[in-house]
């Protein structure tokens, strides 16, 4: 954990008392819906369908159990005892009272928590790889970036109000585990040939309605330069990045427009007169901000055949899919899936927390980490505790051994929540998981992420997916767009099938993607993506839309106007 | 209701003097066109024509940090008590609130957040070179 210093801790109360009186003016009156909106939204907090929606900033995931127990408390008194861990790391109250979140960010603020520009066209949470710091394949740990990045993007006075909000990732190790290519700006650590870290940085990228991948417009900053770097990028954006319309406003409309050439050759311009300037980071300061992070105190172990460790029924599965990697002997990095059928992706009860915090506790030097994909990771697990810690989380039901399967979706909050949503999520996340639910099934078909977003502005990350699911909207009636071939890391976008399905057909169509993968693939080792690669998706298509005696007269009719 | 504030403090507004020299600048506006203007201004305004538009922010921080602009930067437009730690951060010493504004009032926002972590024209170090 970084643990603030006086000024970081001063720096939130400040916003505390700055949000409670805006809260207070515009409930005497004194602030119309309009003002106040572009305000709360700078705190994270919505107006949804049914109720405010508070969105909780975690930092790039990182969480001590100290901090995981305060939001236990904090849903229990202030929401209905549960929240949702979402895409970007942070974790979301479906049901606060307006009046209420001023008292809910000073209790925020009394663990070192915010709200600060979880919403808004401002800066959104860094995010970054969950195995930051414990991957055997680190370059840097990023959590020491995304802090530095943390601070300068916290209140910036230039660029408060941007055209839209603005996404970091940062990767701090050789494999892409941090989705850089679909963020405004992702930052990717490298070494050079004298060994000196630097970042490659890549700009433009995002989903949302106009899903690009990003640019490389360097491919060597070195660290020093990283603030004076990004401040050029975000000076052209602020400045030129399109106004008059919402939906043409995220820098990568900026970069598509102008051409990669001339934005490169626009922030390199700004940044001439920046370079070197009082904002070039020294080591100094990285070395404070890296001092003020916590580290495990890691006894000497020695690596065991994990294999070895037990062979009870369900056990071989989960650690396969949940059990990682870790740098140091000894020691592990475990999942603990937050998708198990029947429980809405991302979402944990307050009893639930508080359980995970007493687990990471005894098993993970009280931390745990949010990972993009919706699920909690204890990182530094020892090797010889792993059949202890897989009976305690599977007793809380958290051991559900789908990590990198098809179960294990990423999925929006929906029309059962969202006001923006077209669609529901949640339930056709779990009519798939309940088709799905086979464990050797899903073992046999591998690999596969499968995601959904219930509207396009993707908060699901549907293009990513190996399979995307989009709700759409037909004359106020839910329908689903599938997509295929989609892949985080590198980023690649998915192709949409054709026409859109309605939900109670989406299972179906899915076990169709999945039969036609496994009649084409060369072996077990094929991906599901790996074949939509090689092959491209016209069979998908085929097999999908192909069965015309399948179809209803209605589903023909569908298809023909869609 | 006075709806000025120069230097933190309120002020009724002064009927414009036949002699002033004011370089008005739109939020598309490019600072460096009106570089050579500057040294004779009385003042320079920066319009914010809408609540969310950020523009004029770096306009401000150009003016100060780029061109060396030492007299009076006005903020006008839409400006609310909810702008000024950030404007005064980037620059801006003078504010025309508006309409239903209350200047007094509006003061106290000065003092919303005690430190910045960024480097800006209020604060030429970053926190991280004072700290």
């Amino acid at each position: 954990m970084y643990l603030y210093d006086a000024i970081d801790q001063r720096l939130v109360d400040e916003r505390v008392r700055q949000f409670r009186g805006q809260t207070d003016r515009f409930l005497a009156g004194k602030l119309t819906e309009e003002e106040f909106r572009a305000l709360r939204l700078r705190n994270g907090l919505y107006i949804q369908r049914y109720a405010p929606m508070l969105r909780i900033a975690i930092p790039y995931g990182l969480l001590s159990t100290k901090q995981l127990r305060k939001l236990a408390q904090i849903a229990r008194k202030y929401d209905r005892a549960y929240g949702h861990f979402s895409t970007r790391q942070n974790l979301q109250l479906n049901w606060p009272r307006l009046e209420q979140v001023p008292d809910i960010l000073a209790e925020l603020a009394s663990v070192q928590m915010h709200a600060i520009q979880t919403s808004g066209n401002s800066f959104r949470n860094t995010t970054t790889d969950q195995f930051a710091g414990v991957a055997a394949d680190e370059i840097v740990d990023s959590f020491v970036w995304c802090e530095i990045l943390r601070q300068w993007s916290t209140f910036h006075p230039e660029f408060s109000y941007l055209p839209r909000k603005f996404k970091f990732a940062v990767n701090g190790a050789r494999r892409d585990r941090a989705a850089v290519g679909v963020h405004d700006i992702g930052l990717h650590a490298v070494k050079n040939e004298r060994n000196e870290v630097g970042f490659q940085v890549l700009v433009g990228g995002g989903l949302g309605r106009t899903p690009i991948v990003g640019t490389v417009i360097r491919e060597f900053l070195p660290w020093p330069h990283l603030l004076t770097y990004v401040e050029a990028i975000l000076r052209v954006y602020n400045r030129f990045g399109r106004r008059d319309n919402i939906h043409k406003a995220r820098i990568k409309i900026l970069v598509k427009e102008r051409g990669a050439e001339r934005f490169r050759a626009e922030v390199e311009a700004e940044w001439a007169h920046l370079k070197n300037g009082p904002a070039t980071l020294t080591q100094q300061e990285v070395d404070r901000v890296a001092a003020r992070f916590t580290h495990p105190d890691y006894e000497q172990l020695h690596d065991l055949d994990l294999a070895k460790l037990g062979s009870f029924p369900g056990f071989a599965a989960w650690l396969k899919r949940n059990v990682h990697p870790h740098k140091v002997r000894g020691y592990a990095a475990v999942t603990l899936s937050l998708k198990k059928t029947g429980v809405p992706p991302g979402d944990v009860t307050s009893d639930q927390m508080e359980a995970i915090a007493d687990l990471a506790d005894r098993y993970s030097f009280g931390e745990l980490r949010v990972t993009h994909e919706q699920n909690l990771v204890l990182a530094d697990v020892r090797q010889d505790k792993l059949v202890e810690l897989w009976r305690e989380a599977r007793a809380l039901g958290l051991a559900t051994p789908n990590i990198g399967l098809l179960t294990n979706i990423i999925s929006c909050p929906g029309g059962d929540f969202c006001a923006l949503a077209n669609a529901k999520s949640i339930p056709v996340a779990e009519a798939i998981q309940r088709r799905f639910d086979d464990l050797d099934y899903l073992f046999d078909i591998g690999e596969l992420d499968l995601n959904i977003s219930g509207c396009m502005n993707a908060c699901g990350h549907h293009h990513v997916g190996h399979i995307g699911i989009l709700g759409v909207d037909k004359n106020g009636e839910e329908w689903y767009q599938i997509q295929v071939g989609g892949n985080q890391a590198p980023a690649a976008l998915g192709k949409v099938l054709g026409p859109s399905f309605a939900r109670a057909e989406v299972p179906d169509v899915i076990e169709n993607l999945i039969e036609c993968y496994l009649e084409r693939r060369d072996s077990d080792a094929e991906r599901f993506i790996d074949v939509v690669q090689r092959i491209g998706i016209e069979p998908f298509k085929e097999k999908v839309y192909g069965k015309a005696d399948h179809r209803s007269p209605r589903r023909q009719r569908d298809a023909a106007v869609a | 209701m006075a709806r000025l504030i120069i230097g933190r403090r309120a002020v009724s507004e002064t009927p414009p003097s036949p002699d002033e020299k004011v370089v008005r600048l739109e939020p598309a506006d490019d600072p460096g066109k009106v570089a050579g203007e500057l040294a004779g201004a009385t003042r320079v305004e920066v319009n914010f024509p809408k609540f969310g538009d950020g523009r004029g922010f770096s306009i401000g921080r150009l003016l100060r940090e780029r061109y060396g602009y030492k007299g009076e930067l006005r903020a006008v437009g839409q400006i609310t008590r909810d702008h000024l730690f950030f404007l005064e951060s980037c620059g801006f010493d003078a504010f025309e609130l508006r309409e239903g504004e209350d200047a007094e009032e509006a003061i106290a926002a000065f003092g919303d957040f005690s430190e910045s972590y960024q480097a800006s024209p209020a604060r030429p170090q970053p926190l991280f070179r004072r700290r």
